[in-house]
């Protein structure tokens, strides 16, 4: 058995702090549930570093990314969540006991949700993990304003590539956007996008790869593609990479908690996964839909089914 | 006199703002430099750090000689330098 002396016990503890575990927490703690949430990296995921959110509703002028993640943070820390830095490296129920582990240590917990989400995808090409944050960049509100009256690569066709090269082009003079296939962008990114290239500021790449980030002296100067089959080179001070997300789901590899053929949790439709009592919820699970919206609304899903199960492990011990 | 820490930010970013969380939480004093209020200082991040990105965390010893704690979103390095 799990050593209770040792390790606390929090009735829920969220894996995660993006929009879908902080609006879970939302529900939890106004159930007066006891609701931990650990997060390794941002609160408000990718949608805190997101330069502004059109499509989520009840902002009919929209949203910087970061101001909605405050918003989200401030609501569930309002209810009592406790959010804590930390990295969860394990999950697992010892002698019934769900357990989980972190860097700063473990906690028993009465339920679980994993609420991860993705992050963006590396091109794994030469010089993108040697320069990165020196001229390879995953995160343009970051770190966009230091290529004021530059040149950028921009690589990816999603929605990501397209609304961040768009957001990119107040600083810059000009930007490639390399495709590897064809746009993958929504209509209306995709018409924002044509007016950029109409006034020159960005040039679109079909169906090019990114094969290699060439550095002189430390400083980017080139990225070299290929389109159909014919070598290419674009010259640039830096390099922005959306490429897709990779789900946060590599601490659960050895755990009984079943993935899917690219890594997302898999659900039944009460959103609990193959390890009783564990539940999944926004990017993380398979079958999401990728959007702020829907993991907000997982997340409010995902709390009501634990407190449901909540609720029947307290009726199954006073039945035993 | 402790360390000197100085943040590097911007004003739209997510890292920024969990690396002061991180400080406020372990009870560190620090001061703030947004380089979209002071573009001065950008050539100064890039030349110490050699990084075109925030959050860049300097801590500086009494003398004032400054060096970097950690570039971008890196709790264990930022803890381990300003401890």
């Amino acid at each position: 058995m799990a050593d209770e002396a040792k390790f606390p016990y929090r009735q829920v503890v969220m894996v995660g702090a993006g929009p879908s575990a902080l609006a879970a927490a939302v529900y939890t703690t106004r159930e007066d549930l006891d609701t931990v949430l650990y997060e390794k990296g941002v609160i408000g995921g990718l949608a805190a570093i997101t330069d502004w959110v059109d499509n989520y509703p009840g902002f009919p002028q929209g949203i910087e990314g970061l101001k909605l993640a405050e918003a989200l943070q401030a609501q569930a820390e309002r209810f009592g969540a406790d959010i804590q830095f930390g990295e969860v490296t394990k999950i697992s129920r010892i002698d019934g006991d769900l357990t989980v582990e972190t860097t700063d240590g473990s906690v028993r917990a009465g339920a679980v949700l994993i609420a991860t989400g993705s992050d963006y995808k590396k091109i794994g090409v030469p010089g993108e993990q040697e320069y990165y944050g020196r001229g390879v960049h995953y995160c343009a509100t970051c770190d966009g304003a230091f290529y004021r009256d530059k040149r950028l690569v921009v690589v990816g066709g999603g929605n990501s590539a397209v609304q961040e090269a768009l957001f990119l082009t107040r600083f810059t003079t000009h930007i490639d956007l390399l495709v590897r296939s064809k746009l993958r962008a929504s209509e209306v990114l995709q018409r924002e996008l044509d007016e950029a290239v109409q006034s020159g500021k960005i040039t679109v790449h079909l169906g090019t790869t990114t094969d290699e980030i060439v550095a002189v002296d430390g400083n980017v100067t080139k990225v070299i593609g290929t389109t159909d089959g014919q070598k290419q080179e674009f010259i640039t001070d830096g390099v922005f990479v959306f490429v897709g997300l990779l789900p946060n789901t590599q601490f659960l590899a050895n755990s009984p908690i079943e993935l899917d053929e690219v890594g997302l949790i898999k659900t039944n439709a009460g959103l609990e996964t193959s390890l009783t009592g564990v539940f999944a919820s926004g990017d993380v699970r398979s079958g999401a839909t990728m959007q702020i919206a829907s993991a907000v609304g997982e997340g409010a899903t995902a709390a009501l089914k634990i407190r449901e199960y909540l609720e029947s492990e307290v009726r199954n011990a006073a039945a035993a | 006199m402790g360390k000197i820490i100085t943040i590097y930010t911007r004003t739209t970013c997510a890292y920024c703002v969990q690396v002061k969380r991180l400080l406020d939480m372990k009870g560190k004093t620090y001061s703030v430099i947004n380089l979209d209020e002071n573009p001065t200082a950008e050539a100064h991040v890039i030349e110490k750090s050699g990084a075109r990105t925030v959050p860049v965390v300097m801590v500086a010893d009494e003398d004032g000689n400054e060096q970097v704690a950690s570039i971008g979103w890196n709790p264990g390095a930022l803890l381990s330098a300003v401890a």
